[in-house]
């Protein structure tokens, strides 16, 4: 069966990796910018990082034949330093241009704190001048309630925000209703420990419907797992879901929501 | 609707398997020495929500673990969580 991995951190796994996504049939992948796992040191470590989301990361994809798209954001667990972010949000303009950029992404909140929800507003602010599409990370663990609804409060207090343009991700039970009721998607990260394993996925898709919704991996160099969405399609048919609901989830919702920008292409067009 | 029986067939080996590591994780705390800390307090309050009858239980195990402020705060001093909030138990 077919799949989109809409958030992978390719640029922290292997080439095998690589190789074992498409061989589980995966059909593009798209590549939010994160966190490093340490605090870059100045903009140019951002300018090389955005270098490799949009020149050598979509040639490495190629390789297999897969599509490769990103977004571009100073990601919030480095937010604190709003010079720093600044900065970093003056050299994101140019990087815009690139074939392979949908929007700006995964902004959004991490501890919740008040330097977090300034460069955020400054992301919209980036992304709505930019007619981009926008893609939000919501805060782990503890912190995920309170950073998912101080999230929807900023996007619904700015008129110009078009929820069905923005994906609110890493949703769980306690976030997924107050997402969806407000028009935005929202994305299920699928995660050993700290977000949703595949069943618990499942069960969010029974409860609360599969119209807005995907699922990803959001493997990166921490505790993922790359094969995570053809791991939970397995899930899917344990249960007894048809191919065509199977295929909704992992493919055609990813392609409604991506393919708002023009530079997403359907894999069946390429 | 699924039904219930297939979701046991499905799923009691692996339910029962991961209470079971819960027990011991508990016998393992309790064996060890030292001060506990709000994290094993959040998690003995979020167990009882699994005997409640209501649904939803998912959800409330992940609140009775979340930060219930509204505001956000004046500074980031870490990048971590650890999964429990440490004002929720005075």
């Amino acid at each position: 069966m077919r799949y989109i991995e809409p958030h992978g951190h390719m640029v922290s796994r292997t080439t095998d990796d690589y190789k074992s996504m498409v061989m589980s049939g995966c059909q593009a992948v798209c590549e939010p910018a994160f966190w490093a796992g340490f605090d870059r040191s100045s903009p140019q470590g951002f300018y090389d990082y955005f270098c490799q989301l949009t020149q050598h990361e979509p040639r490495r994809a190629a390789l297999f034949g897969l599509p490769h798209y990103t977004w571009l954001c100073i990601n919030p667990k480095e937010s604190e330093d709003v010079k720093l972010a600044e900065e970093v949000l003056s050299i994101i303009p140019e990087f815009m241009q690139c074939s392979n950029v949908l929007g700006i992404g995964e902004i959004g909140l991490n501890k919740n704190s008040k330097n977090e929800v300034l460069v955020l507003e400054k992301h919209i602010d980036l992304a709505v001048n930019n007619d981009q599409l926008i893609l939000v990370h919501t805060p782990h663990l503890e912190d995920k309630r309170k950073g998912t609804q101080l999230i929807l409060d900023i996007l619904k207090a700015d008129s110009r925000i078009k929820p069905e343009r923005c994906i609110i991700d890493h949703v769980e039970e306690h976030t997924v209703k107050m997402v969806l009721d407000d028009g935005f998607w929202a994305g299920m990260t699928l995660y050993p420990e700290t977000k949703c394993t595949s069943n618990r996925a499942i069960d969010i898709l029974e409860v609360f419907g599969h119209e807005r919704i995907w699922m990803n991996s959001a493997c990166d160099w921490g505790a993922s797992v790359p094969l995570a969405v053809p791991q939970a399609m397995l899930e899917m048919k344990r249960r007894g879901k048809d191919p065509q609901y199977i295929d909704k989830i992992v493919y055609q919702n990813p392609i409604d929501f991506m393919a708002q920008s023009p530079r997403f292409l359907k894999p069946e067009d390429l | 609707m699924d039904n219930r029986k297939n979701i046991l067939d499905l799923y009691f080996l692996d339910a029962r398997s991961r209470l079971i590591d819960i027990a011991a994780f508990m016998d393992r705390v309790d064996r060890a020495e030292g001060e506990l800390d709000f994290r094993y307090d959040q998690f003995v309050e979020a167990l009882k929500e699994l005997s409640e009858t209501e649904p939803n239980r998912a959800e409330k195990v992940l609140l009775a673990f979340s930060d219930p402020t509204h505001d956000p705060i004046p500074k980031a001093t870490t990048k971590a969580a650890c999964g429990a909030w440490p004002g929720n138990i005075n």
